[in-house]
């Protein structure tokens, strides 16, 4: 079962990550959008999406990083374990409750605003609760993680998510005796993964960040061939 | 000097009717989709008015058009890029779709199928958003027709600035004209400029301003870009659309669908040249009342031989070049200066320009209010419509130019009166004036006489030079989705319709 989900299952989920974003991206790009409803409704979106936004993508990053970075680089710029931890918890904590607020007016919007409702696909009131249920599970995480503050618990998972993606065998055995919170929120984060290029979600893929590094503003096309 | 070509409209308001014909026929070609409804390419307003989308010459309230910073560079009036990225998850200068109106339709269905009823059964709005009910439709795409509701609201009109409007609210001093808008195409294009994924593009080769719908990721700048509000934000596919200037037909030779179908005949498209290393210069003066001028300075005059020089050098085709000789847009604009960019304090540098209409005053000449100069032209300060409300809308409140261009058509009637009732034509209105009898003539023959083939003279894009045709044989044309390579699996997982919904809907 462990051997399942931590082992094959992020394989799969990664995997269907790549290959399918890629093939959307090819074959379907007129559906790659953020799917922005402010057309319809701009009531709670503007605060709500922001909180969002700015919560989520920290949370994101912190993942990353935090899941990512290599033990050795934290031992060497001398951070102990046990402060990650507690950066981790703090910073992440203190984004989710950004995450929070925002999310659930959001989910207001969309279940509750008949506009909203009515426009909205499977797929994007899905996404949404798939989030919300994940943060939820993140959340609650942290009194968890306050209740062993030497940071031995976070890098196991250091360890398995390093484990997986330097493809070494036997990465399930380091998340095999956490607590069942922790397991659910990392196979509903996989899932998500896995889903992801069934959704919205893939606008993030094309945040614009290349707009800052655009010469001028103006875009002219031709089609002439240089010859 | 770097040359450019551009096919420019010129709309003459003085014989616009507002029959809506542009507007139905543009609708009925590209917006009759879902998602689209609400939006309409062309559309017809009366103003004063406030327009649609609701006040959206009021740049105060949307944020439209550019700026100068306090260094004298230009910058869109949302704000630069870091700030427009900043602003990514919610816009907070975009409309809502109520500034529009929401779409509805009619349960038409009702009047077949009612049963026996005291009263005849009616077909009752109902949302095209929301498929509810809807009571009462209190806003629609023409909802001042015709000077509609009261006039505190069409008071909004940013066009009364600097005049006391309160007297135009009088049945006595009552004005309207109509005014027909589309995409303006413009040399300096707020929206290209505002889509951080860089998917509004400019077309080198005629000027078109284009969106291309695979690399739209719905951001909504543009939408809040544009002053002219003429980017929409398709909310069932989440990307934007806007006036395409029917570059199919513009490509092979043929008007756009407005200009085509316009029953007053008072549109007119033709090749513009220009110096594209000019542009920023133009828009960047300092007083927004010097725009209308710099406008003018950056178009190239294509009888001069340094100027087909260097258009040929940039391989411009020499059709273009003979069209910009010959083209309807040039004369207006800049032989006779009576056609104005809409807006010029934007900044955009728009190609659709407008000729300023004339009132009767034939009435008011015989009853005495309304005086008129020695050679029989009418006082034009005096005109029903105020001078001043054109000049805000067209010369960023400049007066003067407004008032030679009413002049000048004023006197061509002065003339031509002459020369069809008197049997002499009379030179003094159009000395007066500074127009030459050739010119005046020509004047009267495309403005008035309006020929199609004068009208529309649209050299045909060479596509035989940009790509190999016999490489694309056996191509498919137009499809939904993903063109030929559709794929065999009944669903797409990528949410575009089934097959068996896009073959039903066939």
């Amino acid at each position: 079962m462990d051997n399942f989900f931590f082992g094959i299952y992020p394989y799969i989920a990664l995997g269907v990550l790549a290959l399918g974003s890629i093939i959307r991206f090819d074959r379907e790009q007129y559906t790659w959008r953020s799917g922005s409803s402010q057309m319809l409704r701009r009531r709670q979106l503007t605060i709500g999406s922001n909180l969002f936004h700015v919560g989520v993508l920290i949370i994101f990053f912190g993942h990353l990083g935090g899941l990512l970075t290599p033990l050795a680089f934290f031992d060497w710029v001398g951070i102990s374990h046990g402060a990650k931890q507690l950066m981790a918890i703090v910073v992440g904590g203190a984004a989710g409750v950004l995450c929070f607020i925002g999310i659930v007016m959001l989910l207001h919007r969309r279940l509750f605003d008949p506009r909203i409702r009515a426009n909205s696909s499977f797929g994007d009131t899905s996404i949404l609760m798939l989030l919300f249920l994940q943060l939820m599970l993140g959340l609650s995480t942290i009194p968890l993680s306050a209740g062993h503050l030497s940071g031995d618990e976070m890098v196991k998972f250091m360890s398995w998510a390093q484990g997986i993606f330097t493809f070494k065998a036997g990465a399930a055995a380091h998340v095999a005796d956490v607590h069942i919170i922790f397991k659910a929120h990392l196979v509903l984060g996989l899932t998500i993964f896995l889903v992801f290029p069934f959704t919205r979600l893939v606008h993030m893929l094309s945040a614009p960040v290349w707009y800052l590094g655009r010469k001028g503003y103006q875009i002219v096309r031709t089609r002439k061939q240089s010859s | 000097m770097k040359v450019r070509a551009q096919i420019g409209m010129v709309l003459n308001l003085d014989k616009c009717i507002g029959c809506h014909t542009c507007s139905v026929t543009c609708k009925n070609v590209w917006t009759s989709r879902e998602g689209m409804e609400y939006a309409w390419f062309n559309n017809v307003e009366t103003k004063p008015g406030r327009g649609y989308p609701n006040e959206w010459e009021n740049q105060d309230k949307w944020n439209g058009g550019w700026e100068l910073t306090s260094s004298g560079s230009l910058k869109p009036k949302i704000g630069g890029k870091m700030k427009i990225l900043s602003r990514i998850f919610a816009n907070p200068d975009m409309p809502e779709i109520d500034d529009y109106y929401e779409p509805f339709t009619f349960d038409y269905e009702h009047l077949q199928k009612a049963g026996e009823t005291k009263a005849p059964p009616t077909a009752r709005p109902r949302s095209l958003i929301t498929g509810d009910r809807m009571e009462k439709i209190t806003a629609g795409p023409n909802w001042e027709e015709i000077l509609g509701g009261e006039f505190a609201k069409r008071a909004v009109d940013k066009n009364f600035d600097g005049m006391e409007k309160e007297m135009y609210g009088e049945f006595e001093n009552t004005f309207m004209m109509y005014m027909p808008r589309l995409c303006e195409h413009c040399l300096n294009p707020a929206c290209v400029a505002a889509c951080p994924s860089g998917a509004i593009y400019k077309r080198e080769e005629d000027g078109i301003v284009l969106i291309d719908q695979d690399k739209c990721r719905g951001w909504r700048m543009c939408v809040s870009a544009c002053p002219y509000k003429k980017i929409y934000y398709n909310w069932k596919s989440g990307k934007s659309e806007k006036c395409t200037f029917c570059y199919p037909r513009i490509e092979s030779g043929m008007p756009t669908v407005c200009s085509e179908t316009c029953v007053g005949r008072i549109r007119y498209l033709g090749v513009m040249l220009y110096d594209a290393d000019r542009i920023e210069e133009a828009a960047s003066m300092e007083d927004t009342g010097d725009l209308y001028q710099s406008q003018l300075d950056i178009f190239l005059d294509p009888n001069d031989p340094e100027v087909i020089k260097a258009a040929r050098a940039e391989g411009i085709p020499d059709a273009w070049i003979e069209g910009a000789k010959t083209s309807p847009i040039y004369k207006m604009a800049i032989d006779w200066k009576v056609a104005f960019p809409l807006h010029p304090e934007y900044r955009t540098l728009p190609m659709v320009w407008y000729i300023p209409p004339l009132s009767p005053v034939q009435s008011k000449v015989n009853t005495g209010e309304l005086g008129v100069t020695g050679n029989g032209l009418p006082d034009v300060d005096k005109l029903r419509i105020p001078v001043k409300y054109l000049a805000n809308m067209l010369t960023a409140g400049d007066e003067a130019p407004v008032r030679l261009a009413l002049s000048r058509m004023a006197a061509m009637r002065v003339y031509m009166r002459g020369k069809t009732v008197l049997g002499e034509p009379d030179l003094g209105a159009i000395d007066e004036v500074d127009l030459s009898v050739e010119q005046v003539e020509e004047m009267y023959h495309l403005m008035a006489i309006a020929n199609y083939e004068d009208r529309f003279n649209i050299p045909t894009n060479h596509r035989e030079e940009d790509e190999d045709t016999y490489k694309r044989r056996g191509e498919c044309g137009f499809t939904f989705g993903n063109g030929c390579s559709d794929g065999n699996s009944e669903a797409s997982l990528f949410g575009t319709p089934s097959k068996k919904k896009r073959e039903a809907a066939e």
